[in-house]
């Protein structure tokens, strides 16, 4: 089957539950999982992407795709990130940035400029690949990281506050963005947030952690 | 991070601790066999305490101990002291432009900042010929021991002069992770001076976090033996010294008593280990007494001003003796009581170059080779930390401590031993020799140096670049090492600057056939050719600082166009 699936899914730190979970996200569609401060959500985050501390303790299974992707490392889930920060490298010049997330089957330099500067027109941004990160706006560099997280190809969005630095307009605008183009490549999205307005775009399923187990 | 699939970073915590506490251990075992008699090569072949004995009947032994006491603990005290009562008084928003000012003088290796004092303060040195005939009458140098004073006076100031700013550096950046500024207000508004409130409720949080430090300083003071060679007392010396001329006595046998003496210095060192601890019990007493008395030194305004003076009086006077090594390297006659010399040349230059040439290569060789080897153990190991636990096992929990106990030693304890097994290995005098002695004290230094600014590198850039699909060597090559780059190239010089400034190691394992310039210039110091040594402590001086400017220039090169990375 299609979609990101959390089978039974605990976490423990110690002999502290933090979360129990089971879930299926359809390709295209956005999960989202709320929570204050503490509540897990991070936690979870981390788990999926492979990025767990070893202090943790975490059963159940993840599948993408229907592969189980549990005890793959990171570098080899295809599991997109974006963060409420866009990180780009800060030493590389913006189609830097993209050119690092382009797979090696992209071969020649010709052609792996040519996707660059596809991907930069598509985000509105044709013509910046010179430019440092740096001296972008905050609604530029999130539009690059996007483009940066899908040139990877990824299987699933994994989604951490994302719009929660941004302007009241331009964050309508970056979920519109986000979630049309994860529907358009047929992603499952977690999206992690404690911005009920986020959910609501989303217009997903919603799991609460925090106090009592979420489960759906 | 991403689990397991990395085999190299796995062996850097082993190789780490490997090469940091074997030669050691082997060099501790190596110098308490000779000690109680046991050394097969030199006839030494059942145990006694014969060399005990010899030791004892030194003339003059206890007096050298008790001087390695004396000097050692004064030192490390008045250094704390300086510092604390700077940082106290000193206003917050100061604190960082003095760490950018301390930072140079961290890299001026120790034999250098002795012999910038020597000239400044001897008899015939700059500041009595700036002041006389005119105001002294002499026309000739007093016979006064302004240097080389029985009691160490000068090896005090010497030392402590060159441990405050380690200290401060040590001390600010322990400063965030202690809440200073709130402790500090609430103090204030409690009608506290801002010195009392400092050290009522800043201090003890950050002692805590300085006091490994402050031990190595204590190790490093009570066993030293280049600066003590320039500066102390010489009927007896410090008890360092006299090791190490027992173990250069023609006399193989004297080898033996040498052994002792190491142990005996470790023994001095644990002394003064024992008496700071009693000196904490008492400020803590102290600074307890006065809390619940109330006592707030609520006026302390005006020893603000004096306290800052007495911070800059080392730092001028670190400052005043490296412009005088440099007019001495380029002065023609100079003679006493004139203040300034008669004239400049470079002959002294041109002179000394045939002599410096080899100790010149070797220093860098060895500089290179050991900070480069330290700088990719130190990675392995952060790599391995952050792909396990941070806050993991008994090993990663102690770590610390075990990459201080180089610098918690006597290096005269260890050395020895260890100069003992490389001749039976007949290692002694050959660079990998020499590379090994000097990488167990430059790797704690290179570790200490790049764990913190890695730490504190965001590790969602690190979460990014995996999940683009980098694994952790090209995430290691393309995002964390750029990013980092400053920082691993300030670990580097570092190193550099601390396998140059190496005196003991180089002699001992280099069996004085491989020459350094810190070995040269120590050599030269009973000469008293001024030009000469003027020229190789510049030269100790100029090696780190070319080091740092490199470590500087590069990235600010580099990532000229990259706003996010300016510095």
């Amino acid at each position: 089957m299609h979609g990101l699936t959390l089978e039974q899914v605990t976490i423990r730190l110690g002999r502290r539950m933090l979360l129990a979970i089971t879930a299926d996200v359809a390709a295209g569609e956005v999960l989202t999982v709320m929570g204050p401060s503490g509540s897990g959500k991070s936690t979870l985050f981390n788990w999926i992407a492979g990025f767990l501390d070893p202090a943790f303790n975490a059963t159940g299974t993840v599948r993408l795709d229907g592969e189980d992707i549990g005890a793959k490392p990171a570098h080899q889930r295809r599991i997109g990130l974006l963060f409420q920060d866009a990180l780009l490298f800060p030493h590389m010049s913006v189609a830097g940035n993209l050119m690092f997330a382009l797979p090696q089957s992209v071969r020649g330099r010709v052609e792996r400029q040519a996707r660059v500067e596809a991907a930069l027109a598509d985000a509105g941004l044709a013509g910046f690949g010179a430019r440092d990160p740096d001296t972008l706006s905050g609604g530029q560099k999130a539009r690059v990281a996007l483009m940066r997280t899908l040139l990877a190809e990824p299987r699933a969005l994994l989604l951490d506050e994302p719009f929660s630095k941004l302007d009241a307009d331009l964050r309508a605008q970056m979920r519109e963005v986000v979630f049309s183009t994860a529907r358009r490549h047929a992603l499952p999205v977690v999206l992690v947030t404690h911005d009920e307005a986020d959910a609501l775009a989303a217009g997903g399923p919603v799991i609460r952690l925090g106090g009592s187990e979420g489960s759906m | 991070m991403a689990g397991g699939t990395s085999f190299l970073p796995r062996l850097g915590p082993p190789l780490t601790l490997a090469m940091l506490t074997l030669p050691v251990a082997a060099g501790l075992a190596g110098t308490l066999l000779p000690a109680f008699g046991y050394l097969p090569a030199l006839g030494g072949e059942r145990l006694s305490f014969e060399p005990f004995l010899t030791l004892a009947a030194e003339p003059g032994i206890w007096r050298s101990a008790w001087l390695s006491f004396s000097t050692g603990l004064a030192a490390t005290l008045a250094a704390f002291v300086v510092t604390v009562l700077f940082l106290a008084a000193a206003p917050p928003a100061r604190l960082a432009r003095i760490s950018a000012l301390m930072g140079p003088l961290l890299a001026v290796p120790h034999a250098a900042a002795a012999f910038g004092l020597a000239l400044l303060i001897a008899p015939t040195g700059f500041l009595v010929r700036l002041v006389s005939p005119e105001l002294t009458g002499w026309t000739s140098p007093p016979d006064l021991h302004l240097v080389n004073d029985p009691h160490g006076i000068a090896l005090i100031a010497g030392l402590a002069a060159k441990e405050i700013p380690f200290l401060v550096l040590v001390a600010l950046a322990a400063l965030p992770q202690v809440p200073a500024a709130r402790s500090r207000h609430l103090a204030a508004s409690l009608g506290y001076g801002r010195i009392a409130g400092f050290i009522q409720l800043v201090l003890p949080p950050l002692y805590r976090q300085m006091r490994l430090a402050i031990f190595a300083v204590l190790a490093f003071s009570t066993s030293v033996i280049d600066v003590a060679m320039i500066l102390g007392p010489q009927t007896p010396p410090v008890l360092g010294v006299r090791i190490l001329d027992w173990f250069n006595d023609p006399d193989l046998t004297m080898r033996f008593c040498a052994a002792a003496g190491a142990l005996l210095q470790l023994g001095v060192t644990l002394a003064a280990f024992a008496a700071w601890m009693a000196l904490e019990r008492l400020g803590a007493a102290l600074r307890r007494h006065l809390a619940s008395s109330g006592t707030r030194f609520a006026h302390d305004a005006g020893m603000h001003a004096a306290i800052q003076a007495l911070m800059i009086a080392p730092a001028l006077t670190l400052f005043g003796g490296l412009v005088v090594l440099g007019l001495w390297s380029v002065s023609g006659t100079w003679r006493f009581p004139d203040a300034l010399p008669a004239g400049f040349s470079l002959d002294g230059w041109a002179q000394a170059l045939p002599r410096l040439a080899q100790p010149l290569l070797n220093t860098v060789l060895l500089g290179v080779t050991a900070s480069l080897i330290a700088a990719l153990l130190a990675i392995l190991c952060l790599m391995r930390e952050d792909e396990t636990s941070r806050h993991g096992g008994f090993v990663q929990r102690h770590a610390l401590t075990f990459i201080y106990l180089p610098l918690l030693l006597p290096q005269a304890a260890f050395l020895f031993g260890l100069q003992f097994l490389f001749v039976s290995v007949h290692w002694e005098g050959r660079f990998a020799a020499v590379l090994l002695a000097h990488l167990v004290f430059v790797t704690p230094y290179v570790f200490l140096s790049l764990s913190d600014p890695w730490r504190a590198l965001d590790t969602r850039y690190m979460a990014m670049a995996a999940a683009l699909g980098a694994g952790p060597w090209r995430a290691f090559l393309a995002v964390r090492a750029p990013m980092l780059l400053r920082a691993i190239l300030s670990a580097v010089a570092l190193g550099f600057a601390v396998s140059s400034a190496q005196y003991l190691a180089t002699v001992l394992a280099g069996a004085g056939r491989l020459t350094t310039i810190t070995t040269e210039a120590v050599a030269l110091a009973s000469g008293g050719n001024r030009r000469i040594i003027g020229i190789f402590a510049m030269m100790q001086m100029l090696l780190p600082a070319l080091a740092f400017a490199i470590a500087t220039l590069v990235p600010a090169w580099l990532w000229r166009d990259r706003r996010g990375l300016a510095a």
